[in-house]
Parts: C-alpha cells; sequence; structure tokens
C-alpha cells in the first residue's frame, strides 16, 4: 500500500537521534492506521453480533453457536438462518463493496461529491439490475453483470460529459444522469404488473431485507476476487492523489488510475445488484474513514466504516420504530443527506473537505 | 453587448452569441399558440385508443367520452407546464443560474414532502388542504437551498445550489419513503402521482389549484422588468432605483405558488423548467418580458407533448409526464453543462 516517493538518499546518513525522529514521524500514520482498523473490525463485529443476537428476538450467544453447528432450535433457527444473519452477513458485504468504491471515487477524482451514489453510477446499475429483473425475468449472476453494465454505462457517459475538467462539472453531470437513472426505475415500476413495494424498495433505495443465501454467496464470492485486486491496483493511490500530473510524472499513468476507477465501478455495481443502492453509504464512508485516519486516505478503513453505517442502519431501521421495518436505504439516506448539506454548506468549494 | 439594458431591438443571446435575426413578435406569437392549439389537438386524438376528429365535436359519437377524459388531461397538462415553465424562467432570472429548475433546486421535493406529512400525519384528504403544505414545504425547501448553497466564499453558484438542491431532494425522498412506509394505504395512492402525472386527476382538483395559478403568473409576468434589471447584478440594480430585496420575495412568492401548485396537482416534474426558459431564449431573446409568456405556452405545449407521446410510445403501458420530462430535459442539462463548461 505505500509507495514511496522519494529519491534515494545520497546525502550523508544525519545523526542517530534526528534519523530516529524521522523514522518515528514517518511510522506514526502507519500506526495508527493499524490501530484504527483494529478498532473498526472490533467495530463491525460488535455491530454484527448486535445485529443478529438482539433486536425483537434476542438469541442467547451458546444458542447462536449451536443453530450455526446445524442444530434446530424451534423458531430460533428459523429467524437467525432465515432473516438475522442473512441481513448482517449482506450488510458487511455490501457496506465494504460500497465504502471502499465510494472512497476509489472520491480519492481518484479528488472531490468527496462524487461519489457513486451522487454522480448517478448506483441508480445506473440500479436501473439496469431491476431492468433485468422486472422486465426480462432474470436471476442470479446475469442480474450482476447487467448492473456491471449500467454503472459503467453511466460512469463513462459522465465522464464524457464532464470532460477534463473534473470537480463540479463532473458531480453536475452525474446528477442529471442519477435523474435520469431514476426514471427509468420508475418506469419499471410502472410496468410490472402488481405493485410490488418489496421491488421498489430495492431497487430505488437499497435494503438489505429478505436476500437469498445464494445471492449473499455470489456477492461473497466476486467481492473475493474484486476486493484483493483492488488492493493491488490501489498501490498507487497516493500518488494518484496528487493530481493526473503530478501522478504522471511520477510514473503513475491513466491507465493505473482508469483500473482502479472501473474496480471502483464494479465494485458498487455487484453490491447494487445484491441489494440495491443503499444512500449515501458510499459517499459518507470515505470522508468519516479519512477524518478518523488523521486525514489520510484509507481503502479498508472506509470499507469497514461501510459495513458499520449498513449494520447500524439496517438496525436503526428494523427496530427503532415499534410497528414498523424501514429498509435500511430509507435509514442512510434520511441521515446522509444532512451530512451532504453539511459538507457543502462548509467546504469553500467542496474540493478536499473532510 | 454594448448597452448595459437589453433593448427590444437589440438583444444578445445569453450565452455570448451575436445579435440574431429572430421573427417578429406577432410572428413568435402566432407560432407559438398554433403549436399549443395543435399539441392540445394532438393530445385529444392519440392514445391508447385513437379519435377521429368528428368523435371531438359531436357528442352522440361512441368516442366521444374517451374525448371528455381526454379534455381533462389537456388542460390540467396545459395548466402544470404553463406553470413549471414560468416557474423555472423566474428562478433561472432570479438566481441569475442557467441550471435552475423546481425540481432540481430541490422545491418540488419539499412541496411533495410536506404533502406527503400533511397526507400521513396531519390526515388531510383533499386537495383544497394539500395546497398550503405544498406551499409551505416549496417556500421551505427553497429558502434552505439557497441559504445552504449561500454560505461560502463564493456564494451560491450554479454548481452549489444545483448540487444542493440535489442533496436536498435525496434526502427528502428517504424521508418520504419512510412516512409512506407506516401508511400503505397512501402509498398506493401515492404511486403514479409520485412519478407525476397529468392522467386520471380529475377535473375539480384542476379548479382547487387554479386561482392559485393564476395568481403566481400575474405576480410572475408583473414581475418581468423585476427580472431584467436583476440581470444586471444587484448593485446596478440597486442603483437603477429598485428595492432588490423587495423585487426578489415577490418573485419567490411567484415560484412557490406556481411550483407547489404544479406539484400537488401533478407529482414533482423535473426539467420542464429546466429546458422550457432555454428554448424560448434562443427564440425571442433575453428580454423576460417576452421569455415569461413565451415560457408558459412553451412549457404547456411541452408537457402535453410529452404526455400524449408518452401514452403511445412503449405499449400497451403508459410512461408517465414525469418520465417523458427527465427523457428531453436531461440531454439538454447535460448538454447546458458542458456548454456552460468553466464560467459555472
Amino acid at each position: 500500500m505505500t509507495v514511496t516517493i522519494d529519491p534515494p538518499v545520497t546525502a550523508p546518513p544525519p545523526t542517530r537521534d534526528a534519523a530516529d525522529v524521522v523514522r518515528r514521524a514517518r511510522r506514526a500514520p502507519i500506526r495508527h492506521h493499524r490501530r484504527l482498523v483494529a478498532g473498526l473490525v472490533l467495530v463491525v463485529l460488535g455491530a454484527f453480533a448486535a445485529r443478529v443476537l438482539l433486536g425483537d428476538y434476542t438469541v442467547t450467544i451458546p444458542d447462536f453457536v449451536r443453530i450455526l453447528g446445524g442444530e434446530q432450535i424451534p423458531g430460533a433457527t428459523y429467524i437467525v438462518m432465515e432473516s438475522k444473519l442473512p441481513r448482517a452477513v449482506l450488510a458487511v458485504l455490501v457496506g465494504m463493496a460500497f465504502g471502499i468504491g465510494g472512497a476509489i471515487f472520491q480519492t481518484t477524482l479528488r472531490n468527496p461529491l462524487a461519489s457513486p451514489d451522487i454522480v448517478g453510477v448506483s441508480l445506473g446499475a440500479s436501473a439496469a439490475a431491476v431492468s433485468a429483473v422486472a422486465l426480462a425475468g432474470w436471476t442470479g449472476w446475469p442480474v450482476s453483470l447487467a448492473a456491471a453494465a449500467g454503472a459503467v454505462g453511466v460512469a463513462l457517459l459522465v465522464r464524457a460529459v464532464a470532460g477534463d475538467h473534473g470537480g463540479f462539472r463532473l458531480v453536475l453531470a452525474g446528477i442529471g444522469l442519477a435523474a435520469a437513472m431514476q426514471s427509468v426505475i420508475q418506469y419499471v415500476f410502472t410496468r410490472v404488473d402488481e405493485w410490488d413495494v418489496q421491488l421498489v424498495l430495492r431497487w430505488l433505495t437499497g435494503s438489505v431485507n429478505g436476500v437469498a443465501w445464494p445471492t449473499i454467496g455470489l456477492l461473497a464470492a466476486v467481492l473475493a476476487v474484486l476486493l484483493p485486486a483492488t488492493a493491488w491496483a490501489a498501490r498507487s493511490l497516493k500518488v494518484t492523489e496528487l493530481g493526473d500530473d503530478t501522478a504522471r510524472g511520477l510514473g503513475v499513468g491513466r491507465g493505473r488510475t482508469d483500473l482502479l476507477m472501473l474496480l471502483g465501478v464494479l465494485l458498487v455495481a455487484v453490491g447494487v445488484a445484491a441489494a440495491g443502492p443503499v444512500a449515501f453509504v458510499a459517499f459518507l464512508s470515505g470522508p468519516i474513514a479519512r477524518a478518523l485516519n488523521g486525514g489520510r486516505t484509507t481503502l479498508l478503513a472506509a470499507g469497514l466504516v461501510g459495513a458499520v453505517i449498513v449494520l447500524a442502519g439496517d438496525y436503526v431501521g428494523a427496530y427503532a420504530f415499534a410497528d414498523l421495518n424501514l429498509p435500511v436505504g430509507v435509514v442512510t439516506g434520511a441521515f446522509g443527506a444532512p451530512f451532504l448539506l453539511w459538507l457543502l454548506a462548509r467546504g469553500p468549494t467542496g474540493r478536499r473537505a473532510a | 453587448m454594448t448597452t448595459l439594458v437589453p433593448s427590444r431591438e437589440d438583444v444578445t443571446a445569453p450565452h455570448g452569441g451575436g445579435p440574431a435575426r429572430r421573427p417578429a413578435l406577432p410572428v413568435s406569437a402566432a407560432i407559438a399558440v398554433a403549436v399549443l392549439a395543435g399539441a392540445g389537438v394532438l393530445s385529444l386524438l392519440v392514445g391508447a385508443r385513437a379519435v377521429p376528429l368528428e368523435a371531438v365535436w359531436d357528442p352522440s359519437h361512441p368516442l366521444h367520452p374517451i374525448v371528455q377524459v381526454r379534455l381533462e388531461r389537456t388542460i390540467l397538462g396545459f395548466a402544470v407546464g404553463a406553470a413549471l415553465g414560468l416557474a423555472g424562467a423566474l428562478m433561472q432570472g432570479l438566481t441569475r443560474n442557467p441550471l435552475a429548475d423546481p425540481g432540481i433546486l430541490g422545491v418540488n421535493a419539499g412541496a411533495t414532502f410536506a404533502m406527503v406529512i400533511g397526507m400521513t400525519a396531519l390526515g388531510l384528504t383533499s386537495m383544497g388542504q394539500f395546497l398550503p403544505m405544498a406551499f409551505l414545504g416549496a417556500a421551505a425547501a427553497a429558502v434552505l437551498v439557497h441559504a445552504i448553497a449561500s454560505l461560502g466564499r463564493d456564494g451560491a453558484t450554479p454548481m452549489k445550489l444545483a448540487i444542493t438542491g440535489a442533496a436536498l431532494t435525496a434526502g427528502l425522498a428517504s424521508w418520504t419513503t419512510g412516512l409512506l412506509l407506516a401508511d400503505r394505504k397512501t402509498m398506493e395512492s401515492f404511486r403514479f402521482w409520485q412519478v407525476g402525472t397529468i392522467g386520471g386527476r380529475g377535473f375539480e382538483v384542476l379548479l382547487t389549484g387554479l386561482p392559485f395559478l393564476v395568481v403566481g403568473a400575474l405576480l410572475a409576468l408583473t414581475g418581468a422588468r423585476l427580472l431584467n434589471t436583476l440581470a444586471l447584478g444587484d448593485d446596478l440594480a440597486r442603483g437603477l432605483g429598485r428595492r432588490t430585496t423587495r423585487d426578489r420575495l415577490v418573485i419567490a412568492l411567484a415560484i412557490v405558488l406556481l411550483a407547489g401548485t404544479a406539484t400537488a396537482l401533478a407529482g414533482p416534474i423535473a426539467f420542464v423548467g429546466l429546458v422550457v426558459p432555454h428554448v424560448v431564449r434562443s427564440l425571442v431573446g433575453p428580454d423576460y418580458a417576452r421569455v415569461l409568456p413565451f415560457s408558459m405556452l412553451a412549457g404547456a405545449a411541452l408537457v402535453v407533448v410529452a404526455d400524449t407521446v408518452g401514452r403511445v410510445v412503449l405499449p400497451p403501458s403508459e410512461v408517465q409526464v414525469g418520465i417523458m420530462a427527465a427523457v428531453v430535459g436531461v440531454p439538454v442539462f447535460l448538454a447546458l453543462i458542458r456548454r456552460t463548461g468553466r464560467a459555472l
């Protein structure tokens, strides 16, 4: 992950004390990052446990272990294996995918507003996926392929419209396309014969409710390929952050950046294919992880933050209101939008905020 | 630009084109009215079941009831389209922002959210009760978006306004969905309204909203001179003796009345208010005394044509006018972003 951009040291070695100070100063962020990731992993585990064990039906830890071992406990087995556990697992996977995908966008485009859920990439994936599901009757991996095609299509279109100007022009083009994609999704809804609330919630706002294990398995398998690839491609991220020209001067061409962006688009697309465009997770995770990491970009922490957000959002949506089961996308949207407004109000032009 | 105040003879395109040869005012007006009439007739005749022309005036014709239903729908379309076109032109003038539109800047979303609150929490049922809620929501959203976008060094740039509007729309959409989930019955009746539709709304709905539309349109049309002066910038406008704050309030009130009523009547329809003023300006020049009335006519024609095309474009189902408006509007939006480029 770290790239040394300094020229090799040719000056005579400094005194021991000075070298020590430099070394310590350089190690501090790395150590801080390690501590942060460890802490976030603990938080994810805690939220995961809360999501599976607590709520309106409490499961004790010994019971949970027995259920995982295959034992049938009347009532509890069904609730854990068909509702709580798949939701929690999907929340973690989707949160990771959105968090990392969003952080890739925000870092390579150097604009916290340019996250895939704001520039229409998530909704593009969703529009393609819902068309495949509701109009063509597809299931399984073809849906993910359709979602990926939709996401890549929107991403390319945004880039074509924005041209070389990144920044606000790109964000605006994305907002326009997001509106168009929303219209496509709504059109698909009017085409289905029966008004299916679950369908609407999944593809318009995002929901981890009622997802079958095969879908989750597919997502996990795809992520098992995409995440290592992202880690490999992200080695040059710190250089990319310095801007196109500087990065090229330091030997990182556009090809590497484009590959990283493509991986980001794919991460978001497979997440959408499984759970729909959960609002603002991709947008929120990057800046939060960055702030926690002392202002340094970190994809891993962004993914973990995304997992926490989706887990917490799903928990709030499921249990905060007694007789109301809100999908996670409604919760994240309702609380993510104020954060976006705050970011807009705070930053001079939004660039490099948070 | 040789003169500061655009006169009727020397009008220049808003985006830097030279003085263009334009048709005289009566010709433009005649064309606009003809287009409008053509759109109306098409809307009566075209649909899932095509209707011959004689059924329109022959009450005994077997297809006459269809014409009647379509007539209600067409009139509603005219009213909503005129309101949206006018509101868009007003917003673009008021914020000096080529990307302004009641849909993009979150005003429609505010009206929608307030109406859903009214339905679910306050138990409102009739259009007469919805309208005040819609106005409240529209006004609150407009103020909020403008206030947030104005913060920071560079003030309310078109970019910041649009992004703030999109953020507010996204957040309010989530809250709206949450409220609707708690109340499935309202959700069912919301299904088509939420997309933006003028079909099957009935005539009395329009009659309730009409007074507000008329007041809004009158306020707007008297505001043409205010907008022309505001276009010169606040300092200059004040120097010319305008009370800019009061002027802005009058225009903002008109926008809230027009956009709020249109949303209450037909649902949140975006992009009509964006596209129409740009097309109109390229035809009649930047003088708001012309842009405003022509935006009304063009908005009405656009909504009715979009609705008519939506009926037949993808049979057997109908494509709602809100979706058709996005189909037309998004390419224009993208083209505007490209053209305005770095100036934004």
